[in-house]
């Protein structure tokens, strides 16, 4: 929709006209403020946790493992090059065999959320799937950070 | 026209860029980036940008890029 707006307002004049393409939920992803009747609202990207540890696909299980105990997590995240999430380590993942790749032995294609869900929606919904936390991407994969259920329950009550 | 990520957003902003929402005002109303004014796609035209100052750069955004 934004380039078509772009395109139209050079026809109609605008020397410097610029598309922030990524939009609000680029916006959002970095959890700056907003206004609106809804601005108040707390939304995924304002807690997802930036610090969950990430590795390359083809990194060693046992150099994964020391790293993500070290970071006081349970998980880790895979990702390309550009930061799309690709799967998830954790349990028997992150116990296997040191020198196993991580694209050999995680969970592929992990569930993700968009970081303008609405806290209190995904509070619920975690709570009734029994889910402890979630993946917040952007629409096209890449990673904004992890959503502690604990966290939305905290901070996303009405 | 020139596609622009969130730093390069930053800069225009600090150049007092005028940003632009081109989502429909239900949405707008909603939540929208802090000083963005509204002109949905379907009315953008002559007459609703008549008030735009055509010295500052124009940010327009929409929802996502998909």
């Amino acid at each position: 929709m934004s380039p078509r707006a772009a395109c139209r307002l050079a026809t109609l004049g605008f020397a410097r006209v610029y598309d922030y393409l990524p939009g609000k939920v680029d916006w959002l992803a970095f959890g700056l403020p907003r206004e609106g009747d809804e601005a108040a609202t707390p939304r995924a990207g304002d807690i997802a946790r930036r610090d969950v540890p990430t590795c390359a696909p083809s990194d060693r299980i046992g150099t994964v493992r020391e790293r993500v105990e070290a970071a006081g997590w349970v998980q880790c995240l895979v990702v390309n090059d550009e930061r799309v999430v690709l799967g998830r380590l954790r349990g028997t993942a992150l116990s296997a065999d040191a020198e196993a790749r991580a694209e050999e032995v995680m969970e592929a294609g992990p569930t993700t959320v968009r970081p303008d869900e609405r806290l209190s929606d995904l509070a619920t919904r975690l709570r009734e799937r029994d889910v402890a936390s979630i993946v917040v991407t952007m629409p096209d994969g890449r990673l904004v950070g992890q959503l502690l259920r604990d966290d939305a329950e905290r901070l996303g009550a009405v | 026209m020139t596609t622009v990520g969130y730093p390069a957003l930053r800069r225009l902003l600090d150049e007092d860029a005028l940003l632009v929402e081109v989502l429909p005002a239900e949405e707008f109303a909603e939540m929208h980036l802090p000083g963005a004014v509204n002109i949905p796609l379907k009315t953008l035209g002559a007459d609703t940008t008549a008030g735009l100052d055509r010295t500052r750069p124009v940010v327009v955004y929409c929802w996502d890029a998909l």
